[in-house]
């Protein structure tokens, strides 16, 4: 139990996920991510020391697929559970950047 | 005296690469589609769907890589960076940060006194967002997938460059080598090629960089100009100042010709990469590199030689063929049609350049067959019509891809060659323009051009004026 979660960390990764939080919502989360530390700090006890970085789990290099198109008209499917839509697209609240 | 500022620049280019589908999907790639008609669970970033990397994109990549004498990376895989925004539906983009597909190139630019190199630190493959269309009148915006999922490279370079000539001289560089290799069509304004300008001042001899700003959304080489102009000189005032330049992200307005903060800090630039587990990683065999090397078309320096060699063209002739792969195809087709280089090379530089000006666009836009130049150039060498004529027939041909036998013939614009009817023209023309004959025959050398000129108007133009002028000298003995 040695990982303690500032209150500026949880404000920061909140804004990072664009999530407002309450006061509660924030201690509530703030001790789940110290749990979560301190399960990878049990990770950490294991001796690493020359063994190589994994990129994945699954012993396999190079899947690929040709370039040839497959894929016909998608936007009914795409557009079908969009929360509102126009013209064809998904309408979302006034976005610029 | 004034301080002496340096402005020193990088580059981050991004490049739209010319595949027939998305980088993880079986989705059409195609521009200008109804939106959303090109989209799939994949690139809409549903739950559960799995991407599958486009081969071709890896073979691009190391192509353009391998030409900007980049290192491959020969284990290389996708990272996930994090972010929420409504054009990017997974609100993660993959992309690579920790093995790129190559790294620490360099390509050569011309400078004023010579050459220089900018070097490339590295180049990654990512998958592009999509498009956000701002409603004017409701407060929403619409949202658009098929951009999504197009692959991208990005091309980052070191701050090699000090000023807007070096960074147009670094992207058109990159683009005819890109274009070249036929990897991507480059176009800045349809945006399949795009740039971020890193830039920071510092003072003359300074050892170390000032800070830098990063300028998106600059889509034209005069843009691009504008954009250095304005920030450096921004930063400039801020040190003279005493203010601190702010490392920030800023996006151009070239209506404005000022440039504005893009992203404030509730907008914090973390990106969380993380290795993304639904791609396997690539491997790639030297078999690999060495069979895309030995596909990489002539480049061209290349190219250039062998213009100079095999069509006998001038140097200067052959840099303007090759300054970009529609002209350079264009003169390579139509030369081997009518086999005439040289007259080829002259209507390009001449007629084409000039119409390219005044109808301001530029030579990936040229619409004109070769087929159709092929003959105009035979009919003028033939002397089927003179030259002014030629030049009326080019600017069609330019404009509408007209055929020039079809078009001579339909606007009687052929030039006669019937010498009764050219001699009796010129003299109905001595008969009426006594005094420019008596000048003449009086030594006034020039006056033969008034002659000339007035036979060519008898004759409709029609006539060969080098003709004209060696009979009415004859007449006027």
């Amino acid at each position: 139990m040695a990982n303690v979660i500032s209150d500026e960390t949880i404000e920061y990764v909140g804004i990072l996920a664009k999530l407002e939080l309450s006061g509660a919502e924030k201690e509530n989360a703030k001790q789940d991510m110290e749990k979560m530390l301190d399960y990878i700090d049990t990770l950490n006890e294991l001796d690493t020391a020359g063994i190589e970085p994994m990129s994945h789990v699954f012993p396999v290099n190079n899947v690929f697929r040709e370039d040839v198109v497959t894929n016909g008209d998608g936007h009914e499917a795409a557009l079908a559970n969009a929360p509102k839509q126009k013209n064809n697209s998904f309408e979302v609240p006034k976005t610029i950047g | 005296m004034a301080k002496q500022y340096e402005t020193v620049i990088g580059l981050e280019v991004h490049v739209e690469l010319a595949t027939k589908t998305k980088i993880f999907c079986g989705c059409s790639t195609e521009f200008g589609g109804a939106p959303n008609t090109h989209t799939c669970p994949v690139c809409t970033g549903m739950p559960g769907s799995l991407p599958v990397l486009n081969k071709q994109v890896v073979e691009y990549a190391m192509a353009v890589g391998l030409a900007t004498n980049c290192k491959i990376t020969q284990v290389c895989k996708f990272d996930r960076k994090n972010y929420f925004y409504p054009d990017n539906p997974q609100n993660y983009q993959i992309s690579q940060l920790y093995l790129p597909i190559a790294r620490d190139g360099y390509v050569e630019i011309e400078v004023g006194e010579g050459k220089k190199q900018v070097r490339i630190h590295e180049m990654h493959m990512e998958e592009d967002a999509g498009k956000l269309i701002h409603d004017e009148w409701d407060d929403s915006s619409l949202v658009d997938y098929n951009r999504s999922g197009v692959p991208l490279i990005e091309i980052v370079s070191e701050p090699d460059m000090r000023s807007s000539d070096e960074v147009i001289s670094y992207l058109e560089k990159l683009r005819l080598i890109i274009q070249y290799l036929g990897a991507s069509d480059c176009k800045l304004q349809e945006g399949s090629m795009r740039a971020d300008v890193n830039l920071s001042v510092r003072e003359v001899g300074a050892a170390e960089f000032g800070t830098r700003t990063e300028m998106k959304n600059i889509n034209s080489f005069k843009a691009i100009a504008r954009a250095i102009e304005g920030e450096r000189a921004r930063q400039i005032e801020l040190i003279e100042e005493g203010r601190q330049v702010i490392q920030e992200t800023r996006r151009w307005d070239d209506n404005k010709e000022s440039s504005y903060a893009m992203r404030s800090k509730e907008d914090a630039q973390d990106y969380r990469y993380f290795p993304e587990p639904d791609l396997v990683p690539i491997v790639i065999s030297d078999d690999w590199i060495a069979k895309i090397k030995s596909q990489q078309p002539e480049l061209r320096t290349e190219k250039l030689e062998r213009y100079k060699n095999e069509f006998a063209i001038p140097q200067y002739d052959a840099e303007i063929m090759t300054g970009s792969k529609t002209m350079a195809d264009l003169f390579e087709a139509t030369t081997a049609i009518c086999k005439k280089p040289k007259k080829v090379a002259n209507w390009l530089m001449g007629e084409t350049l000039r119409l390219m000006k005044e109808h301001a666009i530029e030579a990936d836009d040229l619409k004109f067959s070769p087929e159709n130049l092929a003959k105009l150039v035979l009919l003028t060498d033939a002397g089927d019509i003179n030259s002014s004529v030629a030049k009326e027939v080019f600017e069609k041909i330019f404009t509408d891809d007209i055929d020039p036998e079809q078009y001579i013939e339909e606007k009687g614009l052929k030039t006669v060659n019937d010498d009764g009817a050219l001699k009796s023209a010129i003299e109905t023309v001595i008969a009426n323009n006594q005094k420019a004959v008596d000048e003449y025959k009086g030594g006034k050398e020039k006056a033969i051009g008034a002659l000339v000129g007035q036979t060519m108007k008898a004759m409709q133009g029609k006539a060969n004026p080098a003709k004209v002028n060696e009979m009415l000298r004859e007449m006027l003995k």
